[in-house]
């Protein structure tokens, strides 16, 4: 330590400095969806339809640790008889290059409607699922997910 | 001090309210000294006795600590304890100023007051409270320790913690959680962990295959007959506010609904009281509060609020007990029925100068500071004013690191982090590289130099305000905005994300910061991995070795408008 204390202010300047805040690589300029996207996704799948709020659990953290591997879970409420059953849950990101992300379908078998991934974020965006109920309703639920540089806490 | 100022509703009608107002501490006051007795008197009530330190930030010997001149609430906090400060802290909780409590507890005539009142905190001094508790309250007793209790000193930096895990086991705590101890790295907790004679409990650390709990999530005692469930929650952003790859198989976040599975698993055992042992950050711990059934109590940390009164929200009681060793809290409770009937509760300020350090846990001190002995002294300098870390913004010792790297490192501007941990200075007090390490002493201080548009700059300081003022506390990060030097600017804490951030100025040049253009940036504490850069320490050892006097001047270089 005494070494490197007595060396020049110079020596200093040269050492290369690594990204401080690198975190914000996963921020590049690209071309993101936009809430109008997942909203088009969604006219194709309720085909008219209005879904309702509820029934479906997001699983999210408020913030991410890492936007590369932000874990998801779906738990949605259901009986999952023949009768009454939820036949899939598409799951959308209104920030990321393509809204699409994730759809999981579920028959009676299944015996419950649950389900969990990682998925990959690019910034602070909404996650937004729809259910697609087996009477042919709809339940969508939303929730944010903020992607941060981070640091500097504590 | 059943006060009207309280603006959330009583736990119940048989709580009663002992803060430490000018009644318990003014004749004293007015003589301006304390005695041990006088801060150990205590009006004990019921069955158990809870006992709280945490965010001791490894202060093993006693140090000054200034409070904040600035600490906004946004949202629903905004005004409300804990974000008042001097003279609307003291109004609020009607305590007579210039008293030792409130030097204590707020920014108010610090350099004078310290001066009068001596230093604070000091483990060995912690040591002596513990034991006069005990020996008062027998086997009603559960000392509790809310973390940040590992790192941040030099002794603790070079021991990788065994000086500060040794002096602290001498306390006998019987549970504790984490933050900053995270930063020691997987194995070095682990290896800590599994020797302490202690339960490390912390629910929301899991692993990042299956999300298996790490950590004992929950601990049971029994206190003076009754049943006491502890659940532990580390701070929730470690993995996002400290380096994640230093414990790349651990995940955290808030985990709100494990949090409630604990607290309905303990009551279905048995359990006569639920305490969380946080370390949430207050206002986080507000929210959960309001939305968590069946928490008694919850044991904050990591915002170092210092409160002298329990907080309400619903049926749960929120203890608020400070930072670096300079209180105590104890919370006596009748509880009976599964229910809490009563309660009292003081922060206990451990002046210095007034309680006898315990002569064992002092003599454990000293052997492990000895080693250390001649680096811990070394004179580097002096300062003419008060030099201090806490506050939104900025913090004249922030002034010291900043001006350091722009000269040492030759930049046009540097960062470095608004942690709220860092012992004060009085003026005409030498600066050693003990006062410099407390500040920065941590396992990841290469000081780095970059390239860095204004626009990027601007996307960095905007993303650590809205850590700290998002109005909504579970996106809260705790700690301060990052510190600033050779650049202004202007702050509006009331707007969003990316709006919050104008004027930023290139203070010597005057000139407005280019969006497009490249600048030389010095900083520490980067959270990525192979950080290149000598340490901040010896950065800001060289800096104040050629000044040899430090001259702190006004901190006006952020304006803060919108509130």
């Amino acid at each position: 330590m005494d070494t490197l204390t007595r060396e020049p202010t110079r020596r200093f300047a040269l050492a290369a400095g690594a990204l401080a805040f690198a975190a914000a690589a996963i921020a590049p300029r690209l071309a993101f969806a936009k809430p109008s996207d997942v909203e088009a996704e969604f006219a194709k799948l309720l085909g008219g339809k209005k879904p309702s709020d509820g029934r479906i659990k997001l699983d999210l953290p408020a913030i991410a640790e890492n936007g590369l591997v932000v874990p998801l879970g779906v738990d949605i409420e259901s009986p999952m008889t023949d009768a009454d059953h939820v036949k899939a849950v598409h799951v959308f990101a209104d920030g990321n290059p393509q809204p699409g992300v994730v759809s999981f379908y579920f028959t009676p078998q299944c015996g419950k409607a649950a389900a969990s991934t990682r998925i990959r974020l690019a910034q602070t965006q909404n996650i937004v699922a729809l259910v697609e109920m087996s009477n042919g309703s709809f339940f969508t639920a939303s929730q944010e997910v903020k992607v941060t540089i981070g640091g500097c806490g504590g | 001090m059943i006060s009207r100022r309280d603006f959330m509703q009583a736990a119940g009608a048989a709580a009663m309210v002992t803060g430490l107002g000018g009644g318990l501490l003014g004749k004293a006051a007015a003589q301006g000294r304390l005695t041990q007795a006088e801060l150990l008197r205590f009006p004990a009530t019921g069955n158990v006795t809870l006992v709280h330190i945490t965010d001791l930030h490894a202060q093993l010997v006693p140090i000054y600590y200034r409070e904040p001149s600035w600490n906004l609430g946004v949202g629903k906090a905004a005004g409300l304890p804990p974000h008042l400060t001097g003279q609307r802290f003291l109004s609020h909780y009607n305590i007579a100023a210039k008293t030792p409590e409130a030097h204590a507890l707020t920014d108010q005539d610090f350099a004078e007051l310290a001066k009068s009142h001596g230093r604070m905190g000091g483990i060995d001094r912690i040591a002596t409270v513990i034991k006069a508790i005990r020996a008062e309250r027998g086997n009603r007793v559960l000392l509790l320790d809310g973390g940040d209790t590992w790192t941040n000193s030099w002794t603790s930096l070079q021991t990788k913690a065994a000086d500060i895990v040794d002096v602290m086991n001498a306390l006998k705590p019987d549970a504790m959680t984490g933050h900053w101890e995270f930063t020691l790295g997987e194995a070095r907790v682990e290896e800590i962990v599994k020797a302490l004679p202690f339960p490390f409990l912390a629910q929301n650390v899991r692993d990042t295959d299956f999300e298996e709990k790490v950590f004992e999530q929950r601990r049971s005692f029994e206190r003076g007959g009754v049943r006491i469930a502890v659940i532990g929650q580390a701070y929730p952003y470690t993995p996002i506010a400290n380096p994640r790859w230093m414990f790349p198989k651990w995940t955290m976040g808030i985990r709100e609904d494990d949090v409630q599975k604990q607290v309905d698993e303990a009551r279905a055992e048995g359990a006569d009281l639920v305490v969380l042992l946080s370390h949430n950050g207050f206002d986080m711990d507000r929210k959960m509060a309001g939305r968590v059934k069946g928490i008694d109590v919850i044991l904050t940390a990591h915002t170092h609020d210092a409160l002298p009164q329990v907080l309400s929200v619903g049926k749960t009681l929120l203890v608020a007990s400070g930072s670096h060793g300079k209180f105590v809290s104890r919370l006596d409770l009748d509880v009976r029925d599964k229910q809490i009937k009563g309660f009292s509760y003081r922060l206990i300020p451990v002046f210095a100068d007034a309680i006898a350090p315990d002569p064992e846990v002092a003599a454990l001190i000293a052997r492990h500071r000895a080693p250390f002995a001649q680096d811990l002294g070394r004179v580097l300098g002096k300062t003419t004013g008060v030099l201090y870390r806490r506050g939104n913004f900025q913090g004249s010792f922030d002034d010291v690191f900043t001006d350091a790297m722009l000269e040492v490192r030759d930049a046009e501007i540097s960062l470095s982090p608004g942690v709220r941990w860092g012992a004060s200075l009085l003026p005409g007090q030498d600066i050693t590289f003990e006062d410099v390490t407390n500040g920065c002493a941590m396992t990841y201080p290469a000081c780095y130099r970059m390239q860095m548009t204004g626009a990027r700059l601007k996307e960095v300081i905007e993303d650590v305000a809205d850590n700290i003022f998002n109005p909504d506390p579970y996106f809260q990060g705790g700690g301060d905005m990052v510190r600033v030097g050779g650049m202004g600017f202007t702050i509006d804490p009331t707007k969003a994300i990316g709006s919050r951030i104008s004027g930023m100025t290139h203070l010597k040049t005057g000139q407005p910061i280019d969006a497009s253009r490249n600048y030389t940036v010095a900083g520490w504490a980067s959270i990525n991995e192979n950080t290149q850069g000598p340490p901040i320490w010896e950065v800001v050892e060289q800096f104040i070795t050629a000044r040899k006097v430090i001259e702190p001047r006004p901190l006006d270089a952020v304006k803060v408008v919108g509130v």
